[in-house]
Parts: C-alpha cells; structure tokens; sequence
C-alpha cells in the first residue's frame, strides 16, 4: 500500500474540513432557484480567493453536502455567490437558510475556465439553464479587461421565460462593446417576444471566426453535447472548446472516487476540461 | 426591387448561399420582397401553403393550438432562416399559425411558381431538395432536444441538473 507523507496528509485533512461561513443574504432567482450570498470576511481569518469555473463544497447543517459552483465575481472576493436549483435535500435545507445562518464551506477545488488562453481571441459562451452560474465569473473577469479580448457572444438557453436567472445582468452585458447576448427558451407564451427554441438554434445568428474563438460552455450534459457538434459544424476545433462536467461528489479532493467519469476524477481533473479529454465520454451513461 | 437586385439581395441570404447564378436567376423569378408589420398573422394552420420565406431581419413566431392551454408558441425563426416546407409536400396545407413578433423583412416565394419550375427543371427541383433536406434535418434535431426537456427536474438522471 502506497504511503501518505505526513505533510500530504495535513493537507489534505486541511482541504477537508469545511470552514464557518455566514450567510449575508438570499436571492430568488426563480421559482426554484436562489443565489445564497456569502460574507467570506469572516471566514478563517485568511483573505479568500478563487478562479472562475471552481466550485465549493457547501454543508448545510444536520442535512449534508455539495458541491456547488461559485457563481460571483473573482475580483470581489469578499462576498462570495453560489446560485443554486433546489432539488433534493441539501439543496433544500440550503434555500431554508436565513440572513445570518452559519454554513461549512470547503474550496475552492477544481480547474478553471481559461481566461489567459482567452486573451486576444474572441469568446463564444454558451450555457442552458443553472449552467449561466458556473460562467458568470469568467464573463466578470472578461469584461473587467474588455479590451483583452475581441467580440464576446453569450448565448442562453433556458426553460420558459420565468426560468431565466440574472436577467438584469444579461441586459447590461448585452449593452457593452462588441459583446452580444441572445436569450432563447424552450415554451414561451405570446408575452414572450424574445426566441423560442433550443440553445444551439442561436447559432444562425451569429458568426464565428473559426480561427480566433474560444467556446467554453456549460450546461445538462445533452444540450453540451449538441452544441459541442454545432460549434465543431462551424469550424472549431476541439482544442478551442472547454466544457463544465458535473457528477456527483463526495471528497471534492480525487480521494473517493465518488465524481470518477472514465480515467478523470471531476472534483481534481474538472469540472472545466478541454474538450478532447472528455468528448469521447459525453453521454455515456453509467460512467 | 428590380430583378438583378433582386438576385443580388437573394444571393446574401444563408439558405440561398453559393448557389449558381442560374439557379438563383430560376428562384428570383418566382420571389419578391414583403414587410410583415408587429402583430400581423403571416398565415393559419389548416390554409393552403402558397408561400415559403426566407428572413432577412424581424421574428417570426409558430404557434399551435394547445387545447385548455390556449395557443402554444413552439418556435421562432429569425434572420436567415427559411419559414416553411409545406409548399413542397402535398397536400400542401399550413401546420401551424405564424405571426411577426416584430416587423419582418423576409424574400416571399410563390410555391405554385417554384413546384411547376421544380418539376420542369429538376436540377432546379434537386437543389431545392437538397437545401430543403438540410434545413428539416437540423429543425429534427432541433425539436429532438426540445422534447427532451433538458432543463427539467430529471430525478434519477445524473448529471441533469444544470
Ligand atoms: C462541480 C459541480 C458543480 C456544481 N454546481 C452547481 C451549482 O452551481 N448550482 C447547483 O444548483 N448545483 C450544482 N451542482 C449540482 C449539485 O451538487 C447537486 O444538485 C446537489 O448536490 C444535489 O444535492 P441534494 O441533496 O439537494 O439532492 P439529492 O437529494 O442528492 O438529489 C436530488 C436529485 O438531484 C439529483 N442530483 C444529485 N446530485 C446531483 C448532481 N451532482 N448533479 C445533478 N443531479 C444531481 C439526484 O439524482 C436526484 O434526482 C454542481 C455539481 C458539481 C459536481
Ligand atoms: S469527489 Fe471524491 S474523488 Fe472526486
């Protein structure tokens, strides 16, 4: 059995134990999706950083954990954001929290989005539903430095109208140069004036230079894979796709095995992976 | 427009990209230029198709009769894309209502016109058919992933959430 040297050990122990937090406010952002924020002033003393596309891992009291992304700004460390779609138990007991509430945090894991890669290309961003919330620190970070990079075209997919999540954001962005937001949903009423239909439909309207994109995308595993292929349909390589993957975790530290998708661990090796490292596994069930 | 500028203008459009000049020349003959105002119902489902479009600028939005759930807008179709296919197959009847969400800049094409100009020039007919076949072929994978309902609670399902 291989040995842990004493000083991995204590680290890892360290990465493991989850820190107070307190809860600052709660937002509803939809029916079913609030954004918990958090002051990190107060946590442990040490100042808190983190890149985005990284996630925490967020225990809530007497219930569990999870992993959830942190959807704030990087260069506003000191109030930390994770938008999070209430779906079972934790993710409950963590809508339930209230302005001052104690939460354990542990993080930040995982890899980020590129942003250096980024620098001097234009960035094509696609993202349905929660998956806005993983990408909304790299979309900070590009408009922090506009003028690093060239055109930025965000394209959102979600469920109806009233699933949409930062709506007054998307307009702001939307108004900044050479960027360009598009919103499309799956049902709409005749209210909705905007598009209906699937994200990927949004690709005839735009056009991409094929040599100087970067996509980076993320959202339910089918909805990556289709626009994976239509981004691959308009001349990008793989090399200039990057995808957020999710799976369910335990140790957050490539301990478990829990989030193990073929030979990569999500928790270590993701959630943000290049695409050639990880196409061949897209849609596979039972990995 | 005049003719040429027509051609000319026609030539832009996506659907009609890189397609030869006599082809092209084939198709103008039979198109003319139309604005939809806001509002306006472009055509009914159950009505004959005597018209497909091809978009230039404006929205367009399908809808269908959902029962108690009243009119259920299923799709937009935006710049530079084409509205319709049932002018090619028989009986050549409307599926659904469409309405311009915004006003509407779009190429009309008068499918008695183009049927009678496939069906002498089949070139002509199997160019048509094949971009045709391009369009129906994304639009069915389109719907595929729409009835999917990817953004849904999927309980069970991993990796669903987002
Ligand atoms: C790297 C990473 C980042 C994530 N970021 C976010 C985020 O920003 N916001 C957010 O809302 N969620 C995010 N998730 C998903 C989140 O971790 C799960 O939704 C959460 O753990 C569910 O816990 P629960 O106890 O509420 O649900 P459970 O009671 O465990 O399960 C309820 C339902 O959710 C499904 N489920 C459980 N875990 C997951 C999972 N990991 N992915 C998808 N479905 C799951 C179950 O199959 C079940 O159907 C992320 C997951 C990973 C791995
Ligand atoms: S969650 Fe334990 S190995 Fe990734």
């Amino acid at each position: 059995m291989t040995e842990i040297a004493p000083q991995t050990a204590e680290l890892l122990h360290r990465s493991m134990v989850p820190c107070l937090a307190t809860v600052r406010r709660i937002v509803w952002e939809t029916d079913d999706t609030f954004t918990l924020l958090i002051d990190t002033a107060q946590m442990n003393g040490s100042p808190y950083s983190f890149k985005p596309g990284q996630f925490n891992m967020i225990y809530a009291f007497g219930t569990g954990e999870s992993a959830i992304s942190i959807s704030s700004d990087p260069g506003k460390p000191g109030m930390l954001a994770h938008t999070i779609h209430r779906v079972g138990s934790v993710t409950s007991a963590l809508s339930r929290l209230k302005r001052g509430s104690l939460i354990g945090l542990r993080g930040p894991y995982g890899t980020a989005w590129p942003l250096e890669e980024a620098a001097g290309k234009d960035i094509c961003i696609a993202a349905g539903g929660i998956g806005l919330a993983p990408l909304r620190p790299i979309i900070y970070s590009l408009i922090r430095k506009r003028d690093l990079y060239g055109r930025i075209v965000i394209l959102y997919g979600a469920r109806s109208p009233l699933d949409l999540l930062y709506r007054v954001e998307l307009e702001q962005w939307n108004k900044l140069p050479n960027t360009e937001v598009i919103i499309t949903v799956d049902r709409g009423d005749s209210t909705w004036k905007g598009h209906i239909g699937v994200v990927t439909n949004l690709f005839s309207y735009i056009k991409l230079d094929s040599e100087s994109t970067i996509a980076m995308v993320c959202g339910p595993e089918v909805m990556m894979k289709y626009t994976v292929e239509e981004l691959q349909r308009r001349g990008l390589s793989q090399d200039q796709i990057y995808i957020s993957m999710e799976r369910n975790m335990k140790c957050g530290v490539g301990l478990c095995g829990h989030c193990q998708f073929g030979p990569k661990f999500i928790c270590k090796d993701g959630p943000v992976f290049r695409l050639p490292d990880v196409y061949y596994l897209l849609e596979k069930k039972e990995l | 427009m005049e003719p040429q500028g027509l051609t000319e203008s026609l030539h832009k459009h996506p659907f009609l990209s890189n397609m030869n000049e006599e082809l092209l020349k084939t198709l103008t003959s039979c198109a003319s230029n139309i604005v939809v105002p806001e509002g306006a119902r472009l055509f009914k489902e159950g009505e004959d198709a005597k018209t497909f479009y091809l978009i230039r600028s404006g929205r367009i939005a399908l809808e269908l009769p959902g029962g108690e759930r009243g009119m259920i807008r299923i799709q937009t179709i935006g710049p530079g894309e084409v509205l319709g296919w049932s002018w090619l197959i028989s009986p050549y009847r409307w599926h659904f209502d469409a309405y311009a969400v915004e006003q509407v800049h779009a190429f009309a094409i008068d499918a008695t016109c183009l049927r009678t100009k496939c069906e002498t020039d089949y070139r002509f007919g199997y160019e048509m058919l094949r971009r045709f076949s391009e369009v129906l072929e994304r639009r069915l994978e389109a719907t595929r992933l729409q009835l999917l309902d990817v953004y849904g609670n999927a309980p069970g399902e991993r990796g669903e959430n987002y």
